[in-house]
């Protein structure tokens, strides 16, 4: 029997060959229906895209140790921009306020964008349809708009604009919780429409209650979507211009609208050197958040 | 009635313009392996869900060990159910999955882990404790969710459809296995399926339902050699049906006119259908005979149609004839290998006789 087996395998084998080998033709093998990466067009598809992503970027993070004040051409190596922003307190502190904005504004936007997504996810109610187009509708609203009616608002009402630290920074994050929350909203309940009812049907079936079911099943289940959620939040708030812009006062400055403030009078490689650390803080941030989010894999 | 674990009261259940239960009224005594069987859509799993809290029925009552379910939730149910999907909890390990119906009623620790330990036990699977769902078989995580719900010491134990996402040797293994399970727990098992052969293999009594009605509920061979209607005779097993017209009853015997096969005489045990009733008689095809040569009669009255073969289906073990009698009357007939060359002994087109008794023919009324 074994044998047998063996002998049919080492036919098997030869057929095999004989069906790959092709006389007088190329010996590679015909281009298969899926084998796009071995397709010319795809690869100068894919180069293209990487080198209009990350050239701007990688040029900005090279020339932010360029040894010249103008920074046009590259005139040798150094790292004392690097020092100079460490020691240019309005970039400095720029910097400080737009992380502590960052962190509290996602803090809250995932909390209120989650629970949209769970009162969209899990309730009926009247005026639902309306209630999930009000939600959505600051993912569209033009930032300038945004930016201008809260201007207006917190000046029609009065917002208090002379506080000590941090909270002379309320009204930026306030603004900043308002256009970031329906973002995570709409991640969050994606990952809930892919949740398996039955799972909490099981959770309820074995005794527990609606809130042990809600902490011990659902909210695992959501977590990978929380995670992108605050982590778009996060990378919305710090970068935005346009509605901090409208909503910060002359003590408020952010990094964005410092940066633009500084670039009106001459590019030094300073900016570049304080933009290059704000990137490695969010790509570290986002490689913590995925490593957070699959322990498993590790 | 007092006696039953379960009693199922005129239960009805409306979805929009959809009855998905209809009046259901049943009664399970404890320790029973009871199943429902019905086609997809027939309610079963509303009925299901209803008796674990899932579903409130629009109407009716259903009581648990004497205690009427109304108003009370899942969680406080002495029911546990085994869903169709499993619902395993993804995030947690085979031994968190198996704790957590203790664990959030405030079991002792000592306690959740000896009672997770012996569930683990009974459901062979003592080994694999530490490990996440998306580590295990379909089986394996199957029995994850049986632990997970035998730890709680329902009961009843509710099973939605459990082997349906199986391969056909596991399920069969399955089948065995949840019936001897049950005889070891002694809990009463409610099992809800549309497989015919998990039904009648492994439960005590069925209930064959039907757009959100019970037709019949009976034991397995009951409902099998003794269907109460065309539709139960249809939907379990195959089933050879003939049109008739009753010419009379007489005692424990209805005369009846059957088009194909003429005047005839069928036992009827019940008080029989009017002269003239149209009515169907049925045989299931196991019960019929081939032969090359004309059957001679053997004492008992036995019926006997020549036939071609017009089609025929092997399977290894029996093989389905279909035969086309010469006035175009086609018949189901199965019959054993039981030789090695059995099936080679008959062709398609050969002339041959199909006989049978006529004490196996089943009179269905409905």
């Amino acid at each position: 029997m074994t044998r047998k087996g063996a002998q049919v395998h080492a036919m098997a084998r030869s057929f095999a060959g004989l069906a790959r080998w092709r006389p007088g033709r190329s010996r590679r093998a015909p281009l298969g229906p899926l084998d796009y990466g071995r397709r010319l067009w795809l690869r100068i598809v894919v180069a293209l895209t990487f080198i209009l992503i990350y050239m701007p970027i990688v040029t900005l993070m090279v020339f932010s140790f360029n040894d010249s004040r103008r920074n046009i051409v590259w005139r040798g190596f150094t790292t004392k921009y690097y020092v100079k922003a460490w020691h240019n307190d309005g970039l400095f502190e720029a910097f400080t306020n737009s992380l502590t904005i960052a962190v509290v504004s996602t803090i809250v936007s995932t909390i209120i964008g989650a629970m949209v997504a769970l009162l969209l996810w899990r309730f009926r109610f009247p005026g639902k349809a309306a209630y999930e187009g009000f939600m959505a509708l600051p993912i569209v609203i033009p930032d300038i708009c945004l930016g201008v009616a809260m201007l207006v608002f917190f000046a029609r009402i009065g917002w208090p604009a002379h506080m000590p630290w941090p909270l002379n920074l309320s009204a930026i994050t306030i603004a900043h919780i308002a256009f970031s929350f329906p973002f995570v909203s709409i991640v969050v309940r994606a990952r809930l429409a892919g949740f398996n009812r039955e799972l909490e049907e099981a959770s309820r079936d074995l005794g527990a209650s609606e809130w042990q079911t809600f902490r011990h099943v659902i909210l695992p289940y959501m977590k990978p979507g929380l995670i992108a959620g605050a982590l778009l939040a996060f990378t919305l708030s710090l970068d935005d211009f346009v509605v901090t812009f409208f909503t910060s006062g002359p003590n408020t400055v952010t990094f964005p609208v410092k940066v633009y403030s500084m670039v009106r009078f001459s590019v030094t490689p300073e900016v570049n050197a304080a933009s290059t650390v704000l990137i490695l803080i969010t790509v570290l941030t986002t490689i913590l958040a995925v490593r957070f989010q699959n322990p498993a894999r590790n | 009635m007092s006696n039953d674990i379960v009693s199922v009261q005129g239960v009805s259940k409306r979805f929009g313009s959809v009855l998905a239960v209809d009046d259901v009224s049943f009664g399970i005594p404890r320790n029973e392996f009871f199943a429902l069987l019905g086609p997809s859509g027939c309610g079963k799993t509303t009925l299901l869900r209803i008796i674990a809290g899932l579903e409130h029925p629009d109407d009716g009552a259903v009581i648990i060990d004497g205690e009427d379910m109304a108003g009370i939730p899942p969680n406080r149910r002495p029911v546990n159910m085994v869903f169709q999907s499993y619902a395993v909890f993804p995030h947690m390990t085979v031994a968190q999955n198996v704790a957590y119906g203790l664990r959030v009623t405030g079991t002792p620790r000592a306690e959740v882990s000896r009672r997770v330990d012996e569930a683990l036990e009974i459901v062979q699977l003592a080994g694999l404790a530490g490990r996440k769902p998306h580590q295990l078989s379909g089986g394996q995580r199957q029995r994850v969710a049986l632990a997970r719900a035998l730890v709680k010491r329902p009961k009843v134990l509710l099973l939605d459809e459990p082997l349906s996402a199986l391969d056909a040797k596991l399920r069969e293994q399955m089948r065995l296995e949840l019936a001897n399970l049950q005889q070891q727990v002694g809990i009463t098992f409610i099992i809800v399926t549309h497989d015919q052969d998990e039904a009648l293999s492994m439960a005590d009594r069925i209930a064959v339902m039907n757009e959100g009605r019970v037709c019949q509920t009976a034991t397995p061979d009951v409902l099998y050699e003794s269907p109460a209607s065309r539709f139960v005779a249809e939907f379990i097993g195959k089933v050879n049906l003939f049109e008739s017209r009753v010419l009379g009853a007489n005692g424990r015997t209805l005369a009846v006119e059957v088009g194909e096969l003429g005047a005839l005489e069928v036992p009827h045990e019940k008080a029989g259908p009017r002269e003239g009733a149209a009515i169907a008689l049925a045989v299931r095809p196991e019960k019929l005979t081939i032969s090359t040569a004309p059957p001679d009669g053997d004492g008992r009255a036995r019926l006997a149609v020549a036939a071609r073969v017009i089609n025929w289906a092997y399977y290894g073990d029996t093989s389905h004839m279909y035969v086309r009698t010469e006035k175009g009357l086609e018949l189901n007939v199965n019959i054993q290998n039981t030789t090695r060359d059995t099936a080679e002994s008959l062709n398609v087109g050969d002339a041959v006789w199909v006989s049978w008794a006529a004490a196996d023919m089943i009179v269905l009324e409905e």
